[in-house]
This record gives C-alpha cells, sequence and structure tokens, in this order.
C-alpha cells in the first residue's frame, strides 16, 4: 500500500465522479462512468484484493458500460437539466 | 437549496471520516476481523482442498451457500429480463383493427 | 444530438471494415481467456463469474462491430438458453447430489467420494472446478442474452 499512488488514485476518482453527474451529453457521462470503474479497479489492485479488482474490470467497465451505452442508443443523448 | 445539499454531503463525509478513525490499521493481523477465521483458513485452506487460490477455496467450498444464492440471484434477474422484454415475432397478424 | 440515432436508423454506424476484422480476429482470443480465467481459477485470480463475463462479452463484442443476427450465428438463442439453464442446474444439481444420493451434506462435495473414487480432498478440489464450470455458463448466457434483449427491444433482430 504505497499512500501516494492510493491519493492520486482516490483524487482522480472523485474528480471522475463529479464529473459524470455534471457533464450534459449522457454518452460523456457514460465513458467517464468506465474511467471511474476503472481507476477502484486499480484502487483494489493496489490494495492486494486481485479478485474483486477482476470483478470490477470485467462487470463495471465492460458489461455495465456496454448496457448503458445500449440505454442511451434506445433513449435520448442529452439530459434536460 | 444547493448549498443546503452541499452542506449535507459535506456533514456526512466528515462523520464518516470522522468514524475511520477508530478502524484497525490497513492489514492489521491483530484486528478482530482478522484473528478467528482468518488464521483457519490460511492455514487449513490448503490441506483441506488442495486449492491455492484462498479465495476461490473461500467461494466455492467454504462459503458455498452464498456463491450458489449468487448465481441464482443472476439466474432469476436474466429469467425476469428475458420473460418481460422479449417479444414473440407474430407470425399470422390477427389483430385487425 | 439526434446524429447518432439518425446513423443508427440508417444502420450505418459501426459498419467499418477495421473493426469489424479486428473483431473478427479477437473473438477466438477473448473466448479462450474466458475459458482459462474459468479453469486456471484454482491457481490464479479469476474464477467462474469472471469467466462467465469475458465469455459473454465476447458475443456482446460481435454484436455491436457486426449486427446481433451475425452473434446469433455463433449462438443461438435456443443453445444461450439451454447453456444458462445447464449452468445453474450443475450448481444446485450437484449440491443436492452430495446430500441425497451419497449421504453427506449439501454442498459437501466429499461426500461424492463414493461415486467415483478420487479422495476426498480430491473430490473438494475437482467439486469447486465443477461448480466453477456451472456459475461460468450460467453468467455467459445471462449477459449474452441480456445484451440481445436489451439492444434490440426485445425482437432478437438486428439490434443496435
Amino acid at each position: 500500500m504505497i499512500w501516494i499512488l492510493d491519493l492520486l488514485i482516490l483524487l482522480l476518482v472523485v474528480v471522475c465522479a463529479i464529473a459524470a453527474i455534471n457533464v450534459k451529453d449522457l454518452l460523456s457521462a457514460t465513458i467517464i462512468f468506465g474511467v471511474y470503474s476503472f481507476l477502484m479497479c486499480l484502487l483494489w489492485a493496489e490494495m492486494g484484493a486481485v479478485d474483486v479488482a477482476f470483478t470490477e474490470a470485467t462487470v463495471g467497465a465492460g458489461i455495465s458500460t456496454v448496457l448503458f451505452i445500449a440505454a442511451i442508443l434506445h433513449t435520448s443523448r442529452r439530459t434536460k437539466d | 437549496m444547493k448549498a443546503l445539499a452541499l452542506l449535507t454531503a459535506l456533514a456526512t463525509g466528515a462523520i464518516l471520516l470522522y468514524g475511520t478513525m477508530d478502524f484497525p490499521a490497513f492489514g492489521d493481523p491483530q484486528s478482530p476481523a482478522a484473528t478467528h477465521l482468518s488464521a483457519y483458513f490460511i492455514e487449513e485452506a490448503v490441506r483441506e482442498t488442495h486449492v491455492p487460490n484462498l479465495v476461490t477455496a473461500v467461494l466455492g467450498d467454504y462459503r458455498g451457500y452464498d456463491t450458489m444464492f449468487e448465481t441464482v440471484v443472476i439466474y432469476c434477474a436474466g429469467l425476469a429480463v428475458v420473460s418481460v422484454l422479449r417479444k414473440k415475432k407474430s407470425r399470422a397478424p390477427e389483430n385487425k383493427s | 444530438m439526434r446524429l447518432l440515432q439518425d446513423q443508427i436508423a440508417k444502420q450505418k454506424l459501426g459498419e467499418s471494415l477495421i473493426i469489424q476484422t479486428a473483431v473478427r480476429i479477437l473473438v477466438p482470443f477473448i473466448q479462450l481467456f474466458g475459458l482459462y480465467v474459468i479453469v486456471h481459477g484454482h491457481y490464479s485470480p479469476g474464477g467462474g463469474f469472471q469467466g462467465g463475463v469475458i465469455l459473454g462479452a465476447s458475443f456482446v463484442l460481435l454484436a455491436l462491430a457486426y449486427d446481433q443476427k451475425f452473434s446469433m450465428k455463433y449462438m443461438s438463442e435456443k443453445a444461450n438458453n439451454m447453456l444458462g439453464n445447464a449452468g445453474a442446474l450443475i450448481f444446485t444439481g450437484t449440491a443436492t447430489l452430495c446430500a441425497i444420493c451419497y449421504g453427506g451434506m449439501f454442498l459437501d462435495y466429499s461426500a461424492l467420494d463414493k461415486l467415483i473414487p478420487l479422495g476426498p480432498i480430491g473430490w473438494r478440489s475437482f467439486g469447486i472446478f465443477v461448480v466453477e464450470v456451472g456459475v461460468g455458463l450460467a453468467v455467459m448466457s445471462i449477459m449474452a442474452s441480456l445484451f440481445w434483449v436489451l439492444g434490440s427491444n426485445g425482437e432478437m433482430d438486428e439490434g443496435l
């Protein structure tokens, strides 16, 4: 556990979380959410929980991003607010 | 309204950060969670199951109920989505209206 | 804003030769890696759930790069449903077999030693493998059919 790397990843996680709810384009929000999932995966792997990191990378960043994109392509790409 | 929401979020975050001060240190072998079951799994799992990966041994054997019902939950979710959203193609259009 | 959806309506998006060729070359290796993750879960990170998601993601990738009909040529809907049911049945069936037929506890794989003599410890190791294969099959089928149903509005035709 390297605390400088930890701090950097946590900072990027917070930045990604704020960006994902502030951006107007929903496709961009989905991609930022994927980046958030990968950063969480990096965090798990850095803390030594490799199995959880693997699950996060496959499910969080792989499948759920694709399902979000499928939902966006069937509805609208812009938020109203 | 936004200021109130920010204040609530900041207060909750401060309380959560205050709560983490009582946690044991990261990877502390003397912490209460690591003294009872973890020692047993680390010492006995390879001898009892011949599986070197501890996570697989615990998930597949010692905590088999959890894994089984996790699979059943995913299976039920997929079954529900398919049975609700799947449309059969109407081969003969019977609704004339 | 509506541009992407207009392109979807004309079925022009995603029909790039480079992407299709890359996906066609890549998909067998992705499926091989998924099988490796399932089978090698005893010795390295991974297991049934992750390997099943990787296997399902390969079909999702085919459905995104080509259209959905093309990915259903590799795995038809009926075969997919049968594999998913078989996966869930393998897990619960193994557990029940231990309890009912051979006098052990529920999910106690060492009771299966009376079926094939591998030794109780050997059966505990092999039972985990059988169960992981079941989880992998079920998760693969669920992930693929989730994307097929959600992506094509439940009609299982061209899709996205």
